[in-house]
């Protein structure tokens, strides 16, 4: 198998998380689902830092972002498929 | 052979604990003590100066938990012998007495009305005493499985959460079953994660100290003090450049550590030596490295396993902290703060089974004498955790 550009944990997710340097905006990036291996392709909207995030799918503010199939926050900014998702249009629900 | 019953080199210590390190450790009771205790290393060559910024004043719990530090310290199983200093008898003969019922070599000296040069002559005396006492002592063959192993992560990122965390669970999940003592704390960095991890418990009345602990944490220390959402403390701003936006992500990745199958046997006080025998222990800690680390050597434990993702540089004075990574950008621009690679897992060259194996041959080496990263670059962070104001 190739590298892949981005890795998703479960299924259930709705980000993915970057895991190559230098990834520019319009890459169809291959995408690996880590709990069983299978992989799909995306095209990524932005450049996107190793590590950060990227919608799955479009999300709308107050939408639940999930990732290791879990409630990691709430959009406050709305995202399409493909965008970066971080501190400017995701946030705790804690604290 | 199985990873889980390979031998290692390590000393037998008299209560038939297994040490990694050898030191002997000059411990200050209190900070006007670490000149003496600086003073003491310097003069003996192979002691190690415990330095740190506690131990006046303080009252209750806040106490306890100082006492509760400097015995653990001293009687953790790297330390062959340990020479105690503080400004006065009481509280120094308190912590001799705790660390000798190890049974290994220790004394203690005060400084109110001997003087620093009268306190560290006589000090110094008797440290070259437990150098040329304990120096020759040579290393049996242990069992790995003996080992007291604690884990923590640091300047987290998205990639501890897919490779070096599933790394340390996987050795979890491997050697614990054979009799290991393992560790996980950082009680406000489960935030988001806490009913994964209490459903982890071994049984209900754990399952309850662990919600209990991790509420009392929300109540007592964040939502006491809080001004904001926490956002670059917690995550803090390393965590935030490496792609981790919220704590409840971050705490996700966290929990990654204790591995698929491994339950937690007990809930720790901060530097609570465990009691119910082999297994994986909760620790209620703060989530800051040098403080977290500090209490788990404390209880006894004499590994550390660090999964950082961009780049912590963590170590500790009497207990070895070896640095686990899965971020490629990391092992490119810091890769003398590394000890075991797992990048190879997000490129999917690696499975998180080969990683965990690679992190138990860092651990066999380790305990057999070869130097961390952290210990080579003269990491040697000792924090105290302190609960309050002193009086």
């Amino acid at each position: 198998m190739s590298v892949p550009q981005l890795l998703v944990h479960d299924h259930k997710d709705n980000v993915g998380v970057v895991v190559v340097e230098d990834l520019k905006a319009g890459t169809d990036m291959l995408c690996v689902v880590t709990e069983d291996n299978s992989d799909f392709r995306l095209i990524v909207r932005h450049d996107v830092p190793i590590g950060h995030k990227v919608a799955l799918v479009d999300l709308k503010v107050g939408d639940t972002v999930i990732k290791y199939g879990q409630d990691i926050g709430r959009i406050v900014t709305p995202v399409a498929r493909g965008e970066h998702v971080h501190v400017h249009n995701l946030k705790t629900k804690r604290w | 052979m199985t990873q889980a019953n390979r031998k290692i080199w390590a000393y037998r210590r008299e209560n038939g604990r297994v040490g990694v390190r050898n030191y002997v450790a000059i411990l200050p009771v209190d900070d006007i003590s670490n000149a003496a205790c600086e003073a003491v290393a310097n003069n003996i060559k192979g002691t190690i100066a415990l330095p740190h910024a506690y131990g006046r004043l303080q009252f209750g719990a806040d106490l306890d938990l100082h006492f509760r530090t400097m015995i653990g310290t001293g009687a953790n199983p790297n330390v062959a012998a340990c020479i105690v200093i503080g400004i006065e008898p009481g509280w120094t003969q308190r912590i001799v007495e705790g660390i000798a019922k190890t049974g290994k070599p220790v004394a203690g000296f005060w400084i109110e009305g001997n003087g620093d040069i009268a306190t560290v002559a006589a000090a110094s005396r008797k440290a070259k005493e437990f150098v040329h006492q304990t120096s020759g002592q040579v290393r049996v063959e242990c069992d790995i499985s003996e080992l007291w192993v604690a884990a923590k992560c640091g300047e987290s990122d998205t990639t501890t959460g897919l490779a070096s965390c599933p790394t340390v669970g996987n050795m979890y999940d491997k050697l614990v079953p054979a009799g290991l003592y393992g560790c996980f704390g950082e009680t406000s960095e489960l935030t988001g994660a806490e009913h994964l991890a209490a459903a982890r418990a071994a049984t209900p009345e754990v399952r309850e100290k662990f919600m209990k602990t991790w509420q009392a944490y929300q109540d007592d220390v964040i939502e006491a003090h809080k001004t904001s959402d926490l956002s670059e403390s917690q995550p803090t701003k390393g965590n935030i450049a490496g792609g981790l936006t919220t704590i409840e992500e971050k705490a996700l990745g966290n929990l990654e550590k204790i591995g698929k199958k491994v339950k937690f046997i007990d809930v720790l006080e901060p530097a609570e030596a465990p009691a119910r025998g082999a297994g994986l222990y909760f620790m209620d800690t703060s989530s800051a490295a040098a403080e977290c680390c500090t209490l788990q050597a404390a209880a006894g434990y004499v590994i550390h396993i660090f999964p950082t993702g961009q780049g912590n540089v963590i170590g500790n004075p009497i207990m070895p902290v070896i640095k686990v990574t899965g971020n490629p950008r990391t092992v490119r621009l810091m890769p003398e703060h590394i000890d075991v690679d797992v990048s190879g897992v997000v490129r999917r060259e690696m499975t998180i089974d080969q990683a965990g194996d690679a992190l138990i041959d860092c651990i066999a080496q380790t305990a057999n004498g070869r130097s961390t990263a952290a210990e080579a670059l003269g990491h040697v962070e000792f924090v105290m955790t302190k609960l309050y104001r002193s009086a």
